[in-house]
């Protein structure tokens, strides 16, 4: 009689590309990128990086009611998303804007949805940086954790009865492994034989619990086998090492019809949000660290630069012409009018039902009877 | 010449009669299994996926033959997980199939509360209409013979308030066929709300295709004296103390409300403006049940109308015992009715 233990001797290795510098690993079976994808890759990494501090600064001056940034995981969001195909369907989290970014959503869009103006897409329905744009094939966010894991599961079936050449990719943090329908929907792929890709997000922190207050096990990657999934730990700020796993997973997902699983080892050297103060349970030092010495986008520029593909005044040029672009974005949206009343009752069905008609007259005339105790930006 | 002309009118008239009114004889779970199979052979989208659905025919036999008609990806089965095949559901859906799910019990579905609320029937919403979710979610609720507590649930209480999804509940093979329909052809996320204990009664159904109108309340019995409001197996309680009012001498208007969300104000507002007096039978309990959104929304439109305070009766607020005679007790049962009807007509 033995029992297995709880874990084993060593950890489950971590796959990447880049050193810490940038410098290629010897010897490192890679997927290749060209000059075009790495330069798109790394200009979207500082794309998201500028977007991201100053819709935070934006957050700050009271001009929008909230933000979280994908700091410290530029490269996850960037180089899985270059990985795929536009026919593979995003259910994201919340900490992946990265992936739309690649897709072509402008910061324009970005912005309008953040703004919750009449040009969003969600009508103004969802609070910001809850993206979703049918033509990118990027599902509306949803703020519960994990419940988009068993949609990925339905979406992949649907692909699969209609046997198309695409996958579906799932992303969730540390955090959302612990919630149940992690178990069902990485459960449910397997046993359909489902192509999904499930990438974890393994940022260190949910809010202000420390991974080693989530699970007990090494990590999320040791959760595959327990499922029957084959699974992979990569270093989530190498864009190279993330680009390579998920081309290898999509094309495993596609061909084989199975789920993988995905576990990007990454830090989150933001607050959870700009509702959070992360110095309250956390060592400055240690995101003082992260944010310096690990930066997933300092470290692929190093690699695009060596390569001759990529040179300070660019750098230059593209910081302030994104800059620039984000501030007018964001001035546009500001001014832009906010979504009619007409919109208010609109989209809870098909058609708005009797009682809603009723909801929305009565609305109307108390909002006309009383003016001054509604916003005057309203339009009736 | 084989037959006369009278004769060939006559045969023609009886030929007609055959195609136009005739019918078979099915049981209620019969009657689902036929809407669904032919909605899954009219929209290849169409697809079931729940617990045993496929090859054990479903816990109720509603889907029976269907996975091997339609192949065990069409109907699919799945492990036990009621949040996340609710959750893979709405997901199918919004990639464009028309899932059908089933909770083995309602009461299980409890646990997918969370897709059904936040993501069912928040989604097309919040995706500013970019999304849409023509799910159907169906399964037997209600309290049964002994079963228990946990699988005596009156699910619809607790759905009732999520913006964005409708509820209906079918009481009989004619509208548990014709409802299955509807609600999968329905482009918003239905709920179908069958009950245990019905699922055999039988009645002899169209051969032709017909649908019933998911918003529509059913008239089965019109009358002048009272009007009284049910739904799901109530409605056989009421009909039995229909019975004994007669005898008696009263004239029960008995509604068969069909629509929990919306309700069909039009049809329940013309009787109350007819007979003035209300009386709700269901079987929810007391506190927070479709009959007390009702008594809000008929009190809020038809206040005028009413002679009397509406009356309703429920299911006290307690877990359903498992002992045949506290269950017994806990279910409005036809006396109970018949004394509540003599009260409001006094």
């Amino acid at each position: 009689m033995s029992f297995i233990s709880e874990s084993s001797q060593t950890r489950v290795p971590c796959y990447r590309v880049l050193e810490d510098d940038g410098d290629l690993i010897s010897d490192c079976d890679f997927q290749q990128v060209s000059k075009e994808v790495a330069v798109k890759m790394y200009s979207n990494m500082v794309t998201l990086q500028i977007m991201d501090n100053i819709f935070y600064e934006a957050q700050r001056q009271g001009r929008i009611s909230f933000y979280l940034t994908s700091a410290g995981e530029e490269a996850i969001s960037i180089a899985s998303a270059a990985a795929l195909s536009e026919q593979d369907i995003i259910l994201p989290q919340y900490r992946e804007p990265g992936v739309l970014l690649w897709r072509g959503f402008t910061l324009q869009e970005f912005a309008d949805q953040c703004f919750g103006n009449k040009a969003d897409y969600g009508k103004g329905r969802q609070m910001p940086i809850h993206y979703g744009s049918k033509k990118h094939n990027f599902f509306t966010i949803s703020s519960p954790i994990a419940t988009q894991l068993p949609q990925a599961a339905g979406i992949a079936y649907s692909l699969k009865m209609d046997n198309k050449k695409a996958c579906v990719v799932s992303y969730i943090g540390d955090g959302g492994t612990s919630e149940g329908d992690f178990h069902a929907g990485l459960n449910f792929a397997a046993v359909m034989e489902a192509p999904v890709i499930f990438f974890c997000r393994n940022n260190g922190w949910a809010i202000s619990t420390n991974v080693s207050e989530q699970f007990r096990s090494d990590g999320i990657v040791v959760k595959g086998r327990a499922y029957g999934i084959r699974s992979i730990r990569v270093d989530g700020n190498d864009a190279l090492a993330v680009y390579s796993a998920v081309s290898a997973a999509r094309e495993m997902a596609i061909n084989e019809q199975r789920p993988i699983l995905i576990e990007a080892l990454t830090y989150r050297v933001g607050h959870h949000s700009t509702s959070d103060d992360s110095t309250k349970y956390r060592q400055l030092d240690e995101i003082v660290y992260w944010k310096k010495a690990r930066d997933p986008v300092n470290r692929f520029r190093n690699w695009v630069q060596n390569i001759g593909w990529w040179s300070e005044q660019q750098e230059t040029q593209l910081r302030n012409s994104v800059r620039k672009q984000l501030l007018e974005a964001i001035q546009v949206a500001e001014k832009t009018e906010k979504p009619p009343l007409s919109e208010f009752f609109t989209d809870v069905y098909d058609h708005p039902p009797s009682n809603l008609e009723e909801q929305e007259k009565h609305l109307r005339e108390t909002i006309t009877r009383h003016p001054k105790d509604y916003p005057s930006d309203i339009s009736v | 010449q084989l037959l006369t002309p009278f004769q060939y009118l006559l045969s023609g008239i009886y030929l007609t009669r055959y195609i136009l009114y005739s019918r078979h004889e099915l049981l209620l779970f019969e009657a689902l299994q036929e809407g669904l199979e032919e909605e899954m052979e009219r929209d290849l989208r169409v697809c079931v996926m729940g617990e045993d659905v496929g090859h054990y025919g479903g816990s109720y036999k509603v889907t029976k033959g269907l996975a091997k008609k339609f192949g065990d990806l069409r109907v699919l089965d799945t492990p036990i997980a009621e949040n996340s095949f609710t959750g893979m559901g709405i997901g199918a859906a919004m990639t464009g199939l028309r899932p059908v799910v089933e909770g083995m019990n309602m009461g299980f579905l409890l646990l997918a509360f969370n897709q059904i609320s936040n993501n069912c029937g928040m989604l097309h919403y919040t995706s500013g209409g970019q999304f849409t979710i023509p799910i159907v979610i169906r399964g037997p609720g209600g309290v049964g013979r002994q079963l228990g507590a946990e699988h005596s649930q009156r699910l619809e209480s607790y759905f009732q308030s999520i913006p964005g999804i409708q509820m209906v509940a079918c009481s009989t093979p004619y509208n548990a066929k014709g409802l299955m329909k509807a609600a999968i052809r329905s482009e918003n996320p239905v709920i179908l709300f069958e009950h245990v204990l019905l699922y055999n009664l039988k009645e002899r159904i169209p051969d032709e295709d017909y649908i019933c109108n998911l918003e529509e309340a059913e008239m089965v019995r019109p009358g002048e004296h009272v009007t009284i409001l049910t739904y799901s197996r109530m409605r056989y309680h009421v009909m039995q103390a229909a019975k004994t009012l007669v005898n008696k001498g009263y004239d029960p208007e008995v509604i068969d409300i069909r629509s929990l969300k919306p309700f069909d104000l039009y049809t329940i507002g013309n009787s109350v403006k007819k007979t003035h007096r209300v009386l709700i039978v269901e079987e929810c309990m007391r506190t927070g049940g479709i009959g007390a959104s009702l008594i809000a929304a008929i009190t809020k439109n038809f206040n005028d109308y009413l002679d009397a305070p509406i009356m309703c009766l429920s299911s006290q607020d307690v877990p359903t015992p498992y002992a045949g005679t506290l269950e017994e007790v806990t279910v409005v049962q036809p006396a109970q009715i018949v004394t509540a009807v003599e009260q409001l007509c006094q």
